[in-house]
């Protein structure tokens, strides 16, 4: 089932939290949907899971539209909200069945449904605890069985891994691939590797816009632009190696770095030096013990398009 | 109506759980049975077999009680954030309000039960009016879901249980007592009649003297429908667009 979110816009007042969105989701992919505190992620979030209406705009999921087929679109799809809500005093086995129950899951089914989420989602140790009795991962699990537990076609997840240890974060991470294989899955975060490490595609959204869409490798692409390298060069002069350095035809800008034969090359714009340095050090009789081209992570394409 | 029954039944078993239920039930029974026969008016001093005091004490027990149970039903899910999972279930605003009506309505229910022993014990020791017992229940009924209406709807517009109940209790009160007292004040012509008419008390005499008259029920079913109006109001705020 994709989703089809269509220049969206909510207004709280004068303010437009939401301010002309559209993206698509296809079927099957999982999406990061990144954007500082504020920017508008649960917002859309909201109005995609037919919690709040839109201004403006429309979403799809699949064939149905939220201005219309709210029910419909209900049934299929999972939502984990921001901060994950659960009625604590309840054990976790009562709470999936309600959960199934009130999602419509047939009677006869309910009980299968339940002990397939426990198994799935790891809850077998903790299943007869009190919600309140759990720790925050664990918490966490019972809100994504919650959201799975009537095998919905798509996924909403707002800030699935906040607040986790960093084990918890692996584990859930992984969670959210194995069930995102068959599913259409949005997740919302600010931590920009497990974008990375989860996520097919990315949208970036500031002040309730669009600022970046693409998949992780691409942005990366983009927004570094000119090829960095570290390089390392042993046996020569400091001073005599960066003049030979600065003279490559293809290199911009030569950075020493002080310590330990360590050179940072910036490439001119799409061009390549690696051989040329490495050419240059056969000729040379100096020893090349490193080279290593320097990524432009995501959290600088992050802070590229969201600030200033 | 599955899923009304779905969300009755969890607010049901959290009654229990949180202790609120027996409380509920111990405390009711014993203070309308201190009062119906051992206090102050009781049977054996009327010489009579009613339970008269007993329908008396219910007046005001409910009015305590019931927004001690209706506080925390949207108020706390609105506050926890449990009402954006709730409303993103295939439900409707009616089935959740429909099913914390319901579900408030029978532990208000299952507390009367409780009480019958104190009409069965009078029916044995005397001639009781057995229709008016029985209106006499069906107006206790009535006048809690009055009630349960007031108080869903004072839970509705706060996430604070405490404002929830205090709202709740003064339009008990405004209902319960106040009105009845602008009538006696207002002397004569429409707004008197007005305000007899909006008199709580008077409506609920009538049907313990085992009068049903369907002015009467209409009152107290009208109280509850526009509560609950109101409620499923506050709750598809969120809707609006402006």
């Amino acid at each position: 089932m994709n989703i089809r979110v269509e220049s969206l816009v909510k207004k709280y007042g004068n303010q437009r939290a939401v301010d002309g969105i559209s993206f698509e989701v296809k079927s099957g992919e999982i999406v990061g949907f990144l954007g500082p505190n504020g920017a508008g992620k649960t917002t859309t979030m909201k109005i995609i899971t037919c919690y709040m209406a839109a201004s403006e705009g429309d979403v799809k999921v699949g064939n149905y539209s939220v201005r219309e087929d709210a029910a419909a679109i209900k049934q299929c799809i999972g939502y984990l909200p921001e901060h994950n809500p659960l009625y604590l005093e309840m054990p976790v086995i009562e709470y999936l069945q309600f959960a199934a129950s009130i999602q419509g899951v047939a009677k006869s089914n309910i009980n299968a449904r339940v002990r397939e989420m426990v198994k799935v989602c790891g809850l077998d140790k903790e299943k007869h605890k009190r919600i309140d009795e759990l720790s925050k991962g664990f918490r966490q699990r019972v809100g994504l069985a919650q959201a799975m537990i009537h095998d919905p076609e798509v996924l909403i997840l707002d800030e699935p891994t906040t607040g986790l240890d960093p084990n918890q974060i692996v584990e859930i991470r992984e969670l959210i691939r194995r069930v995102g294989e068959q599913k259409t899955v949005i997740l919302s975060t600010h931590i920009l590797p497990e974008v990375e490490a989860t996520c097919d595609r990315i949208v970036i959204i500031n002040d309730g816009k669009i600022v970046a869409d693409g998949v992780p490798s691409e942005l990366r692409k983009q927004a570094s632009g000119a090829e960095i390298s570290r390089v390392r060069i042993e046996e020569g002069m400091p001073n005599e190696v960066f003049q030979q350095l600065s003279s490559i035809s293809t290199v911009e800008l030569v950075d020493l770095s002080g310590t330990d034969n360590l050179y940072e090359v910036k490439s001119k714009q799409g061009l390549s030096s690696r051989r040329a340095i490495f050419e240059m050090c056969v000729k040379n009789q100096w020893i090349l013990t490193e080279l290593t081209p320097i990524e432009r992570d995501l959290e600088d394409v992050f802070r590229n398009v969201t600030m200033g | 109506m599955n899923k009304i029954l779905t969300i009755a039944k969890r607010e049901f078993n959290t009654f229990f759980d949180s202790l609120i239920a027996y409380i509920m039930v111990v405390v009711f029974l014993g203070f309308s049975g201190f009062f119906t026969w051992l206090f102050g008016a009781d049977v054996f001093l009327r010489g009579q077999a009613s339970i008269a005091p007993f329908f008396d004490i219910a007046y005001w027990a409910l009015f305590f009680f019931i927004p001690a149970l209706t506080m925390r039903m949207l108020a706390e899910e609105q506050k926890s954030g449990t009402i954006e999972l709730l409303l993103t279930n295939p439900v409707t605003d009616w089935q959740i309000i429909f099913g914390k009506f319901l579900a408030c309505l029978a532990l208000v229910g299952i507390t009367l039960l409780f009480s019958l022993p104190y009409y069965f014990t009078a029916a044995w020791l005397g001639p009781v009016d057995h229709g008016a017992v029985w209106v006499g229940y069906l107006g206790i009924l009535l006048m809690s879901s009055a009630y349960i209406g007031i108080g869903l709807f004072s839970s509705s517009i706060t996430n604070n249980q405490i404002v929830a109940i205090l709202l709740a209790l003064m339009l008990n009160l405004l209902f319960a007592l106040l009105f009845g007292f602008l009538a006696q004040a207002t002397t004569g012509g429409w707004m008197a009649n007005l305000f007899d008419y909006m008199s709580l008390r008077v409506h609920y005499d009538s049907m313990i003297r085992g009068v049903i008259d369907t002015k009467d029920i209409i009152y107290f079913l009208s109280i509850t429908g526009f509560c609950l109006v109101l409620t499923e109001a506050m709750l598809s705020k969120r809707n609006v667009v402006d």
